[in-house]
């Protein structure tokens, strides 16, 4: 049953991402014009329209470059380095 | 009614070591029934708070075994629960000792919770570590011996401190109950007994043995130990260290830091044993927050954490059972050879990176809130930093690496990929239920945490859209730099590799110069000692010969020449003259003797 699902929807990539896409901007105009920004933590929050969308991204660039940068700079190393 | 207490950890004990006598077809009932009895027990005492198992000790001690309030009763709860799905997946384990090992890890569990001094808290503690080392030793993977090892000599290190730690505020204060210490007046005890605990907790410098232990244990033993160890021990932080602050900026370093370990890691175990560590730096913070809100999110978060990280756990083991393999670089495309088991790998991964209507959304925002409360606005938004890369590891690299992209494949791997026996299914299934269950009845987890007075309403507008925001973004992010997330045939170093070193340093200074030293006093003895040996030998040896030999024969021979010249002049042979000889001097004495 989940081989099928996935197989189908693979087959239909395409459809897929445009329906994703879809909802992602769905779901951003909700939280721009929907939500009551009221209990926001922050200044920010309140009064930035998709704070957290842009939070999330930027914090996927940073994690990622840099785990790349410090993997690279010395951190990652070849599997047998102990020996076993 | 008086309250009958029978400690917890005492069934699984007995459970344990009654076990080898259970034969089949009762054995399989018998490995369910005790941890069942056991979850029983916890659940019992859970209805009758109370101080239980007073124990005088040689005088002047008071041992607590029972200590039954609402700190202890959650995190017995869960361990106990943990200790059924556990053992449930490790149903077809033949080898008895290995569930003798885990069940005796598990009452060291519950006898730290319950525990209400620190004799009591270090007698299971050293237990939980002895315990455990086996659940690694028992793999027969290389490299399990050696990080057993590893994994044994560290807990030692950290049970030391506690020790010292605790003995010092004994000689100071003449108290042993183990209780909040005091934030203002902190003493040198005061650190170690922090440091010991830490240790457990894997909080970084201290955090190096998890992923080393965890992704060496046996596919049985790390579902074990993923849950026990960490979680006692932000259990006994909570119960002594509530509010200190160094305990948040050590929590969200601790986040960060496996964060970052995780997205670089190769070996599926390890990476699960980093997010392990990121996910208890969430808990260490929450306990360095100290309110009310903040206990209860670390509660909350342990609890939830045991459940999907056992999960994820489980699931990572199903392919380690059915492969043998446990690295990226040996995996992928595998979507059809296990779907239920990448079914169970995203429901954990969707419930730690905090999806709504599972578990994570209802316990780590608490962290995450009760630091905006608290004015820790850096702390918040690092965390919640942390629960983006989160998602990005567990929820999309994970599933992704293994099951979908490129196949990385071999023919045996291929062959032997299949979905595993139904036990497994059966603890996958229960603790996936549990997960949505936490995240969608909140009654459930709410009503354990040991602050029932203070609300959190964690189905808010607000908090889902930005919840909503937080995943729809990592997840186009992540289409489109999950090249850099890839996998690759690497290790990461970490701080354990100054004491794998200076243990490599050791054997180096063993092999090189301390045997070279020895063979140097061989060699001297050789040449110094034995030759002049052999000298003196020969010396005495002639001395012997000539000098002594030839006294004592010079003087025989002396001797006999002489007599041969007395016989020669007066035994001529002649009886007369002998006689005559011999008479004139017994005369010439008698006369002369006379006459004087």
């Amino acid at each position: 049953m989940i081989v099928n699902l996935i197989d189908y929807l693979k087959e239909r990539m395409q459809t897929v991402k445009v329906f994703g896409a879809i909802a992602v901007a769905a779901m951003v105009v909700w939280t721009i014009v929907g939500v009551d920004t009221h209990h926001a933590h922050t200044w920010m929050e309140a009064h930035i329209p998709g704070f957290w969308a842009m939070f999330s991204v930027l914090s996927c660039v940073v994690l990622i470059y840099f785990a790349r940068w410090f993997g690279k700079s010395g951190i990652m190393t070849r599997e047998d380095y102990y020996g076993d | 009614m008086e309250t009958s207490f029978i400690h917890p950890s005492l069934i699984l004990i007995f459970g344990a070591l009654l076990l080898p006598l259970i034969k089949e077809p009762f054995r399989k009932i018998y490995l369910c029934g005790v941890p069942l009895l056991t979850f029983l027990d916890v659940v019992y005492l859970s209805w009758h708070p109370g101080v239980y198992g007073v124990v005088s000790f040689m005088g002047d001690w008071t041992l607590t075994f029972g200590r039954v309030d609402n700190l202890s009763m959650i995190f017995a709860f869960i361990m106990a629960l943990m200790a059924i799905i556990g053992t449930v997946y490790g149903l077809h384990v033949k080898d008895d000792v290995q569930h003798v090992a885990a069940w005796c890890y598990v009452s060291g569990s519950l006898g730290v919770i319950y525990s209400g001094d620190y004799l009591v808290l270090f007698l299971f503690w050293e237990l939980m570590a002895f315990a455990s080392t086996f659940l690694i030793w028992f793999n027969k993977e290389p490299g399990s011996l050696a990080a057993g090892y590893r994994y044994l000599l560290v807990h030692t290190f950290g049970g030391v401190l506690l020790l010292l730690g605790f003995v010092l505020r004994y000689q100071v204060t003449g108290d042993l109950s183990f209780v909040q210490l005091d934030e203002n007046n902190t003493q040198l005890f005061t650190w170690l007994i922090m440091a010991g605990l830490m240790l457990n907790a894997a909080v970084p410098p201290l955090h190096s043995w998890l992923p080393d232990a965890y992704s060496k244990a046996t596919v049985t033993g790390a579902v074990f130990m993923c849950a026990f160890t960490t979680k006692t021990a932000v259990y006994t932080l909570a119960r002594a260290f509530a509010g200190f602050d160094i305990l948040i900026v050590l929590g969200v370093i601790m986040a960060i830091y496996g964060i970052v370990y995780a997205m670089m890691e190769n070996d599926i175990r390890k990476l699960l044993g980093w997010e392990i560590v990121s996910q208890v730096g969430y808990m260490v913070a929450g306990v360095g927050i100290g309110t009310a809100l903040a206990i209860n999110g670390t509660c909350a978060h342990a609890f939830a954490h045991i459940l999907y990280k056992g999960l994820l756990f489980m699931a990572a083991g199903a392919l380690i059972h059915a492969t043998g393999k446990s690295k990226f670089t040996e995996f992928g495309g595998l979507y059809r050879k296990m779907p239920n088991t990448l079914f169970f790998m995203v429901i954990g991964g969707i419930s730690v990176s905090a999806f709504p209507f599972f578990s994570g959304f209802v316990s780590k925002s608490m962290i995450i809130s009760a630091s905006f409360e608290s004015h820790l606005m850096v702390a918040g938004f690092l965390l919640t930093m942390v629960s983006v890369g989160t998602f990005l590891v567990a929820g999309l690299r994970l599933p992704y690496l293994i099951f979908f992209g490129e196949d990385r494949c071999s023919k045996e791997t291929q062959a032997a990929a299949t979905d595993p026996p139904w036990n497994m299914h059966m603890a996958m299934a229960a603790a996936a239920f549990l997960c949505l269950l936490i995240g969608s009845y909140l009654p459930f987890l709410y009503n354990m945490l040991p602050y029932k007075e203070v609300a959190y309403h964690p189905y808010t507008g607000y908090h889902l859209s930005e919840t909503l925001q937080i995943l729809a973004f990592a997840a186009v992010a992540f289409i489109f730099l999950k090249d850099k997330l890839g996998a690759r045939p690497t290790i990461s170093l970490d701080l354990d590799w100054f004491y794998r070193m200076s243990g490599r340093g050791f054997l180096w200074l063993a092999k090189n110069p301390i045997q070279w030293l020895d063979t140097a006093w061989g060699s001297a003895y050789k040449v110094v000692g034995l030759y002049s040996l052999m000298v003196i030998a020969k010396f005495s040896s002639w001395f012997d010969w000539h000098g002594i030999d030839g006294v004592v024969d010079g003087s025989a021979r002396c001797v006999r020449a002489m007599g041969r010249r007395v016989a020669v002049v007066f035994q001529r042979g002649q009886i007369q003259q002998t006689l005559y000889y011999s008479i004139t001097f017994a005369a010439i004495l008698l006369i002369s003797y006379v006459w004087s």
